[in-house]
């Protein structure tokens, strides 16, 4: 009742200088949002690696993983720092839906800071205490503390997530007349959007964390001075590149499954989404992962030249190359295409009579599986690129890879083929044989390869270090590019409430209901990336200075 | 030269041009590929151009060489003066042709598929959209509610979306853009029934809120039909284009496909 008086005697809104209330708050979480995602994916490799560096006994990887974690340190700061300045625009500028929200999440808000309290201290044992306790048991010790870290902060953010997919989907049985003093808030927290944001943030995290990392590796390697450095960075930025790409191939199913769930709670919403007014951003959202394809190949394609015996592969990563730009094309190509009128008349409408057919889902399904098989190859090049199999079955087992790869590649394109045959609904089903068949080619295949590995002779020691500068600015730009994807689809993703702070509960009476013009949220997001990747530059230069001598002797570095 | 990575560069980039641009208007059935479409066509092209030429160290270096050579050797100081006459007038051109004041309607971004509300109200009456069938499927006789479409079509659609149902009716050059083409796999092919009932009974003037602003001359045409009419239309779009109707599915709102 208190409360209640207490929040009906607050004003709705106040106003932010020049930007605005909604500039304000957008910026504040975007960013807060970023620096989560990077200190919560490090974190889940850190731990990978350290534990590499254990059972493998490598210490390459000890050193690696204690990198990360310095990384981590600063960004963790700044993480806190954003999320600060978010509470602080939100409780002043939002006061009476600030309320509402405490009034209902209230106890989960106490909950968050005393898990944030456990998480810093965590982390602080866990970084300094890394020299201390480094042999034996204390080692499994300092690992498992890694391990913590990471339960802290999955918790963290499952809680601040509980918020957010409550503004978006809150439980239907919750009305604009629902006293919040009668909304439970296990049933507020566990709404139909909760799960699918929270797994597909988990494994976005690892994709971001792998990106930044790379983008750090880069950073260090133009700017190192000995033939080490440049080294020990050219093999990080390496497994930065691989944590990114490998973990990106499963991201769009968690994607799809948040997606579902979205259409489930609400159609109108879910085709705002995809089909209406938000449906531009999903074709920028076709080029930037294309962009994010093409980077990834191209740093992979430039390494094989420090790698001896990778030349025997060299004359098949054009046909790669097709089919990327081919897979890129088809996919970037819209359904409603931007024309003049002289345009429109000739093509009878916005669909083009010819390219309308690329413009719809089976192409693009199958567009985009073949990419992710094509970029399958060339990991998979890579890796045997400098080895000689020497098991028996070697001729045998790469003949039923290959036979593996044309199989997986016949049925996506039956399936696509064949989606245009048939209704909608059974449409839609055909993505589940395509995406299985690629996963089911990638894990067999893999397993194959690691079999195929066993004994396997060099052809020469990777030459790490020995890449040319270009090759770096491909990391750099899968960095902006995760960057700016992320801004985009999450705005994509909070913007489908439209004018309402809780979906048909809340509604937003603010002089900034409305639903930003593209034009506008464009520039906002790139502002957004463009303060980020300047903050995480400072973060790079502060991380060089903190520690100079972490790297490792190329020679030993294998991959 | 044949097997020189630059001029390998350069004459892809100019097949890729005459196919997107010539090769694909030609194909039987097809039309002109809007500008917008080329640009983003050729771009993708081209990075992919640049970064065959650039993934291995030695077609680097070879691809790089004409580019220096016409930038620094003495005996290329005519073609040098040329193509920085010939770029320029480029540059030139093309800001003239962005600037220069034109009679057309700029090109507009069009959300094609408006998000339905969850329920409408014809004539007072609250019917929910979702998981809505056509109930003339359920009652009464086919050929019937067939019969009674096909007469509501040809008295109030046909002007507009045509004899053939292909949004080539007798007043569609009119519009901009032109009415809806049935027999396109994107359009009624893509929605459920009761989808293609709002669209209907509402037409432009009950389009959703956000999006706007809608360039629609539909009318609403809750003012002029019965629930029945509509419905039966409905069928008779279907069946005219042989087209079937997304279904539900087992969940309520389904996924895009």
């Amino acid at each position: 009742m208190i409360l209640q008086a207490v929040a009906d005697t607050l004003p709705l809104y106040r106003d932010f200088p020049i930007i605005g209330s909604r500039g304000a708050v957008w910026i504040a979480a975007e960013l807060h949002l970023m620096f989560a995602a990077f200190v919560l994916g490090v974190p889940m490799f850190a731990v990978v690696a350290e534990a590499i560096g254990i059972f493998g006994k490598d210490q390459r990887y000890d050193r690696l993983a204690k990198e990360f974690t310095r990384l981590l340190l600063i960004a963790y700061s700044a993480t806190a720092i954003w999320g600060a300045v978010l509470t602080f625009l939100l409780a002043t500028l939002y006061p009476r839906f600030w309320a509402y929200l405490t009034q209902i999440f209230g106890a989960s808000m106490w909950v968050y800071v005393s898990i944030f309290f456990f998480e810093s201290f965590t982390l602080y044992l866990y970084y300094y205490g890394w020299d201390r306790w480094k042999v034996g048991r204390s080692k499994i010790v300092h690992w498992s503390l890694g391990i913590l870290l990471n339960i802290w902060g999955t918790l963290v953010m499952f809680i601040a997530d509980s918020w957010l997919t409550y503004m978006m989907t809150p439980p239907r049985d919750i009305t604009p007349e629902t006293a919040t003093t009668s909304i439970k808030i296990w049933h507020a927290i566990m709404n139909h959007t909760w799960m699918p944001i929270n797994i597909h943030r988990l494994i976005g995290n690892v994709v971001f964390g792998g990106a930044i990392v790379g983008a750090y590796a880069s950073y260090r390697f133009l700017a190192s001075t000995s033939d080490e450095e440049r080294a020990h960075y050219d093999w990080m930025g390496y497994v930065g590149n691989f944590i990114a790409i490998a973990a990106l191939i499963v991201l769009p199913f968690a994607g799809y499954w948040l997606g579902r769930e979205i259409y489930q709670y609400d159609q109108s919403m879910g085709i705002t989404m995809m089909g209406g007014f938000m449906s531009w951003l999903w074709v920028i959202q076709a080029f930037l992962i294309a962009v994010l394809f093409l980077a990834g190949n191209y740093y992979l394609w430039i390494g094989m030249g420090r790698i001896p015996g990778a030349e025997r592969f060299r004359p098949y990563t054009k046909w790669l190359l097709a089919v990327l730009v081919i897979g890129a094309i088809v996919w970037g190509t819209p359904h409603t295409m931007i024309a003049d009128s002289r345009e429109l008349t000739a093509m009878g409408g916005s669909h083009h009579p010819f390219l309308g057919v690329l413009g719809v889902m089976s192409a693009k399904n199958t567009a985009v599986n073949l990419m992710i098989l094509a970029t399958f190859l060339s990991f998979l090049m890579y890796r045997r690129a400098n080895t000689r199999p020497v098991v028996p079955w070697a001729k045998t087992g790469t003949q039923i890879q290959g036979a593996m790869f044309a199989i997986a590649a016949a049925i996506v394109l039956f399936y696509g083929i064949r989606g245009y045959f048939v209704e909608a609904i059974v449409r839609i089903g055909y993505s589940v044989y395509q995406v299985g068949a690629v996963l089911a080619c990638i894990v067999f295949v893999t397993v194959i390869d690691v079999l195929l590995a066993r004994g396997a002779e060099s052809r020469g020691t990777i030459q790490w270090g020995k890449m040319p500068p270009r090759s770096q600015y491909a990391l750099f730009i899968l960095a902006v590019t995760f960057t700016w994807l992320m801004g985009l689809m999450g705005f994509a993703r909070s913007g489908i409430r439209q004018h309402w702070h809780v979906w048909q509960v809340i509604p937003d009476t603010s002089p900034y209901a409305a639903t930003p013009a593209l034009g506008y949220a464009a520039i906002m997001i790139s502002v957004c990336v463009l303060i980020f990747l300047a903050l995480v530059g400072f973060i790079f230069w502060l991380g060089g200075l903190a520690e100079k001598s972490t790297f490792v002797e190329a020679k030993h570095v294998g991959h | 030269m044949r097997h020189h990575p630059f001029w390998q560069s350069v004459a892809l980039l100019l097949i890729a041009y005459v196919l997107i641009v010539f090769g694909i208007p030609m194909l039987p059935g097809s039309a002109l590929v809007p500008k917008s479409v080329v640009l983003q066509y050729m771009l993708t092209v081209l990075v992919g151009i640049l970064i065959w030429v650039s993934d291995d160290e030695a077609r680097w270096t070879r691809f790089k060489e004409p580019l220096h050579a016409v930038l620094v050797e003495s005996r290329l100081k005519t073609i040098r003066n040329g193509l920085l006459g010939a770029l320029t007038l480029m540059v030139g051109c093309f800001t003239y042709s962005q600037v220069r004041a034109s009679v057309a309607a700029p090109p507009n971004l069009r959300s094609i598929h408006p998000a339905p509300p969850s329920q409408l109200t014809f004539r007072g009456k609250t019917i929910s959209l979702t998981g809505l069938e056509n109930p003339l499927r359920a009652q009464g006789d086919m050929a019937t509610h067939l019969a009674t479409g096909r007469r509501v079509y040809y008295q109030n659609c046909m002007a507009c979306h045509g004899d053939y149902l292909d949004g080539q009716g007798h007043y569609a050059t009119g519009f901009n853009p032109i009415p809806l083409n049935f027999q396109d796999n994107g359009t009624i092919a893509q929605l459920t029934e009761s989808f293609v009932f709002w669209r209907i009974a509402k037409g432009g003037p009950g389009l959703p809120r956000e999006g706007t602003p809608w360039n629609s001359a539909m009318p609403a045409w809750e003012s002029f039909l019965t629930e029945d009419e509509i419905w039966a239309v409905v069928l008779y779009l279907y069946d005219a284009t042989r087209w079937h109707p997304r279904t539900w599915g087992e969940t309520e709102g389904g996924g895009h496909d």
